[in-house]
């Protein structure tokens, strides 16, 4: 098989995961196999997003997995860290819409909205009827989102909503986006439905990464919203952020898997593949690659099993989240990198998925807070100097 | 009506078994276990069954220890009602096994016993057969399609050569086969809901049944290394070495 989802546990941290992590684990690890490897490329190559795989997944309680009530299954962190990393080993796209529908769209509704909002969208989000995205990127302000552009201002009991979002996952499949816009007192947050006069939405196309995803603009002109619209608790920068440290957890897990598939995919074609007589995985050089492989991944594996025990128990913080997504991700694309140039010429077409994680592990490293953005969010927590601005 | 499902904990079929040096096991650090994929086959099927008769009820079975609770809980979150443990921690043969779900079905009153056709571990393919004849019910082995008319029964079996039709009344014993069905996924909210499902503990010594067994496992030892293969010149040659070295023909 050229492909391969099996694990890689190489500290048998199997043992501290409870049965029930283990099944879920299980359940998407088979799902990933049997369902999505099979349309992968294709639809990589179409850039096209595998909507006919929603429903099932959402069937199987994957969207908001770890939200209490509300339709959701009530998991733990683990449970749903172990979700991710499964989802990205088959791709990051993949991850990606699952990401955005649970960790960014549900939990900014769930941790910003009414009880009313919650109520009318979180259990048909659960159920995949609804798919939602997230808004905080502008074209001009990107890891600076506190110099965002977008506008509300107050009309009558509703609100009047202008600007233009771009780079957002699921853009255009969305039935409601999460908008992120500034009022006189600061950020907030609006629930845009899909057909709100005013409101469309653009493709963006020509990715080399995450083509299996939507990417889009949202555009707002004179977008009227009702009261209703508004999430009520939303005050801030911090109510973004909130949401983006639990997709940059689940991004921390995802990484993993994308990793380990390329180290299987590696560790096989090294293993079978012979130059000078002999298997390539036979040669210091290579081998030297493939061990490093092993050590980033599972130490990668170790800091997201403790960062989930930190988080079930209250005690993770944001800087916590960023050490895991900004080491993951890049040791993820290291290995990723260095599986490419070990498979020769295989390494550049997809009869082998590597190179494909490769080049969506770019974006991982860019979203989400990129790698330098994280290194000032620690920088800064270790030295009590700011270094952003 | 209610349907007993025997499952084993096997190792995964992904797993790469290494056989221990003495020959007296295999080893099982690092060895994932899964639900023997047959009985899987069976829980699926036990659920179908359900779905279509309502007011049935789907009880799982395992002989084994403490730590098979895990695979019993797979299945309770697939969806089956409740579980039963026979613990137990030495080895026990295909017959003791079918002594102890023969008791556990009499116990139970199941109106059939469905289960894999085999365990892909030492694949004896023993325990149905041998639970039929002590139970004195019907059996139809292989099954790749099974159907209900009241308590009458009609089995698609995978035989040699083809497929056989037959039929029976309940009790029965089905075992089943690859083509059966597709396994459905133990679902997240599934696999939170099996939490509070129940999962009783019997041991095996309790039960009153003469488990000593008849077979013992001498030894154990991994197949030979797959030869390179190597180019003959000429048909004439293929076939004598087919049938002076190879003997296959
Ligand atoms: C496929 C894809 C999907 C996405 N999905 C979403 C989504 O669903 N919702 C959403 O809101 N956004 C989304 N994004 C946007 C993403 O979050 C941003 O691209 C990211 O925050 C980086 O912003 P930027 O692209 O404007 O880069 P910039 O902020 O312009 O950064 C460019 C470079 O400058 C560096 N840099 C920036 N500031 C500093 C500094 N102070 N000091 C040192 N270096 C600095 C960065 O590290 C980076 O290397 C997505 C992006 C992609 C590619």
């Amino acid at each position: 098989m050229a492909e391969s989802l099996r694990d890689l546990d190489y500290f048998s941290l199997d043992d501290l995961l409870t049965s029930e992590e283990r099944a879920t684990r299980d359940t998407v690890k088979r799902f990933v196999q049997r369902e999505v490897l099979p349309q992968i490329e294709r639809h990589f190559a179409a850039e096209t997003f595998a909507v006919e795989l929603i429903p099932q997944m959402a069937e199987l309680g994957m969207f908001g997995a770890n939200i209490k009530g509300y339709g959701c299954a009530g998991m733990n962190n683990v449970s749903y860290g172990l979700i991710m990393q499964e989802l990205e080993a088959g791709d990051s796209g993949l991850r990606s819409f699952a990401s955005v529908q649970s960790s960014l769209a549900m939990y900014a509704i769930y941790a910003n909205g009414s009880e009313d909002q919650k109520k009318r969208y979180l259990p048909e989000m659960a159920k995949g009827r609804l798919i939602g995205c997230f808004g905080l990127t502008e074209p001009d302000h990107g890891s600076d989102p506190g110099g965002m552009e977008t506008r509300a201002r107050k009309d009558g009991d509703g609100w009047i909503l202008n600007g233009t979002k771009r780079w957002i996952t699921n853009g255009s499949i969305a039935d409601v986006a999460i908008v992120w816009a500034k009022v006189d007192q600061g950020i907030t947050g609006f629930l845009v439905e899909r057909g709100t006069p005013g409101f469309s939405t653009r493709d963006i196309h020509g990715k080399f990464s995450m083509r299996a995803s939507i990417t889009s603009e949202l555009i707002l002109e004179d977008v009227r919203l009702p009261a209703s619209a508004h999430l009520p608790n939303a005050r801030g920068l911090k109510g973004p952020l909130g949401c983006l440290t639990q997709a940059r957890y689940g991004i921390a897990w995802g990484a993993i898997g994308a990793a380990r598939t390329c180290f299987n995919t590696a560790l096989d074609y090294t293993k079978s593949r012979k130059q000078f007589s002999r298997p390539l995985a036979g040669f210091q050089l290579v081998q030297s690659k493939l061990v490093n492989m092993l050590t980033e991944i599972t130490k990668g594996q170790m800091v997201c099993l403790r960062l989930a025990h930190l988080k079930d128990q209250g005690k993770m913080r944001p800087e916590h989240v960023s050490f895991a997504k900004r080491n993951n991700v890049n040791e993820a694309l290291k290995i990723a990198r260095d599986a490419r140039d070990m498979l020769g010429a295989n390494g550049i077409v997809n009869e082998y998925p590597v190179i494909r994680h490769m080049m969506n592990l770019e974006t991982v490293n860019t979203y989400e807070g990129t790698f330098d953005v994280h290194t000032l969010i620690l920088g800064r927590d270790i030295t009590g100097e700011n270094a952003f601005e | 009506m209610k349907i007993l499902v025997p499952i084993k904990r096997v190792p995964d079929p992904a797993t790469t078994i290494r056989v221990l040096p003495d020959g007296s096991g295999i080893a099982t650090d690092n060895v994932k276990w899964v639900i023997n994929p047959f009985d899987e086959i069976a829980i699926e099927e036990a659920l179908r069954i359900k779905e279509k008769q309502a007011g049935s009820e789907v009880v799982l079975v395992t002989i084994g220890q403490s730590t098979w609770q895990e695979q019993l809980r797979t299945g309770l979150a697939m969806g089956a009602d409740r579980a039963i443990l026979v613990k137990n921690d030495g080895y026990l043969d295909p017959l003791a096994l079918a002594k102890i779900i023969a008791k556990v079905a009499a116990g139970e009153n199941a109106d059939l016993v469905l289960l894999g056709k085999q365990a892909i571990d030492d694949d004896s393919n023993q325990v149905g057969q041998m639970l039929a004849e002590l139970l004195g019910w019907p059996q139809a082995t292989f099954a790749s399609k099974v159907e209900f008319a009241d308590k009458r029964v009609t089995v698609i079996r995978e035989v040699d050569g083809g497929l056989e039709t037959i039929a029976f009344n309940l009790p029965a014993v089905v075992t089943t086969d690859l083509r059966l069905n597709e396994p459905r996924y133990a679902s997240l909210p599934g696999i939170m809901k099996a939490r509070k499902k129940e999962l009783k503990e019997v041991a095996a010594e309790s039960l009153g049944l003469d488990l000593a067994p008849k077979l013992k496992i001498k030894s154990l030892t991994a197949p030979p290394k797959r030869q390179a293969g190597r180019k003959v010149a000429s048909v004439e040659e293929l076939v004598s070495v087919l049938h002076t070295e190879a003997k296959v023909i």
